[in-house]
């Protein structure tokens, strides 16, 4: 009969758990879409300039989302390039050449590398443009490049890990075919086993662009700020949509900037919401093991 | 018989491997670096254990640390139960076709950005708690730890799925078998194997709540006190590095915030390697 009680319980248990999760995130993006649904509109990206004009960059945009936008853009278009090289390329020694002692020491290396809070990798950044600027250059400060270098620092444990995950996949059969034709050891990388797991490093990259358009505590730290217009130079400070939103949740001055904020909150919760699906969507299997930091 | 292409290739592989891998130390490194005249002024352990009063010339983080553990904590405790109800409901309580959507939908979940968690909390949770308790702002461990909670537990979800999908076919298939409920083979047979695992989820999502810095600094109140009760504002380590930043480069507030990175990546890093350590545990087991 207890037992009875037990299995009844856990059952009602899981219920309540699942529905109370469910609702939370259901009334947050609820609360969200009734807040800021009236300022989704071309108003809330270009304010009142003409967007075309805005696009060609002949106007400055002043009371929209613009800059910010071109400035997450531009982040995430860095972040990826420093961090695609040398992501896939850790990622084949580790699964093709490393064993033994070395891929060991290396494994632990990148589980701790994604283990660093963001925040602390964006200190790291920050201390490193100060460094820059007494010691080298008083030109360099928190800048668009200090940013997206560190965030590809933070961003580099997922190339590394989908990378070798999706060559540790590929069945021995598979790995042997092209060396038993003559294939050398680099041509059998570059020509089968990289054609191969293409959609898993794919998806590490979607993965690691939906981490660099959310993330917040590094840019903070490195150079976003609330009014800089559009970037002129890698060495010049940025605005960007994450960093918009936690300057509007303290220092909104009106109603009609809290309402923009809501609007960013929409279009920034959409563009993740989409980069996550696709990266799902790629490779069904793909492990969330890579995901855990904040 | 290797050509060059052959070697520079593995060379450059080598390079990346090496290049990455040196990030992880110089991080730690400069940190140590930067924060190393603090040292020289207290001593280690003194910043540690003491109070912050910048007035007196006290710069210890010992508050930190205190509403570091007492947000992240809580807001384990506060993700716990869920995270164990829905990785039932997925791994078997609920009807079969509505455990895929509702693990996808999970899976979208730990998409959300934190900052809007915190935009949303700001707005959303911080009135309800201040009219509810009617004490305070509003903004205190409380509302921090139950959004903190929720941000995590997708991820914790995932994490004890995995545990659950570890154990062996023929396992589920014996409870099967013999008759045993859906929530029977849940409680006797997969509980007590995906143990480990779990533990090991359990570690991974307090990481994330201790590394977490956007909900800490926008929900906590950000007061440098040791919190005294769950409705008193507190500041963690990862917000107080976002508030001190922009301080005078030589002061000693300025060196602090890199006693308080230095804690947190050692921290990170133990319990990284306490997951390892478990990780290899079981796989010596099965």
């Amino acid at each position: 009969m207890r037992r009875r009680i037990l299995e009844k319980a856990t059952v009602w248990f899981s219920w309540a758990a699942g529905l109370t999760l469910l609702a939370s995130v259901a009334v947050l993006l609820c609360y969200l879409l009734a807040k800021g649904h009236e300022a989704l509109s071309t108003g809330l990206i270009f304010g009142g300039t003409p967007p075309l004009r805005a696009l060609l960059l002949q106007e400055r945009v002043f009371d929209g989302l613009f800059p910010a936008l071109a400035g997450t853009l531009l982040l995430i278009i860095l972040s990826i390039a420093w961090a695609i090289p040398v992501g896939i390329s850790t990622g084949i020694y580790l699964a093709e050449y490393a064993d033994g002692r070395v891929k060991k020491a290396l494994d632990a290396f990148f589980d701790v590398l994604a283990g660093i809070p963001s925040i602390v990798v964006g200190l790291f950044g920050f201390a490193s443009a100060v460094f820059l600027h007494r010691h080298f250059s008083d030109r360099i400060g928190p800048c668009l490049l200090i940013s997206s270098i560190s965030l590809s620092f933070l961003v580099l444990p997922y190339l590394i890990r989908t990378t070798q995950a999706a060559l540790e996949g590929i069945p021995g059969e598979t790995r042997l075919t092209a060396l038993a034709l003559g294939a050398t050891r680099v041509q059998n990388i570059f020509l089968v086993l990289i054609p191969r797991s293409l959609p898993g490093i794919m998806s590490g990259i979607v993965l690691a662009i939906g981490r660099c358009a959310e993330d917040t505590a590094v840019i903070m730290l490195t150079g976003a700020v609330a009014s800089a217009g559009l970037p002129s130079s890698l060495l010049s400070q940025y605005e960007a949509v994450p960093f918009y939103i936690y300057y509007i949740s303290s220092q909104y001055a009106d109603p009609a900037e809290l309402t923009s904020g809501y609007g960013a909150s929409i279009l920034l919760l959409m563009l993740c919401a989409v980069l996550f699906s696709a990266a799902y969507g790629i490779r069904k299997g793909l492990t969330h093991c890579t995901l855990y930091r904040a | 018989m290797k050509t060059v292409r052959e070697i520079a290739a593995e060379r450059t592989f080598l390079l990346s491997a090496l290049a990455s891998s040196s990030i992880t130390v110089g991080i730690l490194a400069f940190m140590v670096f930067m924060g190393l005249p603090l040292l020289h002024e207290g001593g280690f352990f003194a910043i540690l254990g003491n109070a912050w009063d910048p007035y007196r010339g006290a710069y210890g983080i010992y508050p930190m640390i205190a509403g570091t553990a007492a947000v992240s904590l809580l807001g384990l405790a506060v993700a716990f139960p869920l995270s164990l109800g829905c990785s039932f409901l997925t791994a078997g309580i609920a009807p079969k076709p509505l455990r895929g959507v509702l693990r996808r939908f999970i899976e979208l979940m730990t998409g959300i950005p934190t900052v809007i968690y915190g935009f949303v909390g700001i707005f959303l949770l911080v009135p309800i708690i201040r009219e509810f308790f009617r004490d305070g702002s509003g903004m205190c461990v409380l509302t921090a730890a139950l959004v903190l909670g929720v941000m995590i537990s997708p991820t914790m979800t995932l994490f004890f799925r995995d545990a659950f999908d570890r154990i062996p076919r023929a396992y589920l298939n014996a409870a099967d078998a013999l008759g045993a409920s859906r929530a029977q083979k849940l409680i006797h047979v997969m509980l007590p194997l995906a143990k480990k695992g779990m533990l090991n989820g359990v570690i991974l999502a307090l990481g994330r709540a201790v590394g977490d810095t956007l909900i800490a600094l926008m929900l906590a109140g950000n007061s440098a006190q040791v919190p005294s009760s769950v409705m008193e504002p507190a500041r963690t380590l990862t917000a107080h590095i976002a508030l001190v930043i922009a301080a005078d480069y030589e002061s000693p507030e300025f060196r602090s915030i890199f006693a308080c990175g230095v804690v947190l990546y050692l921290f990170t890093m133990a319990l990284t390697f306490l997951v390892r350590y478990l990780a290899h545990g079981e796989d010596a087991r099965i």
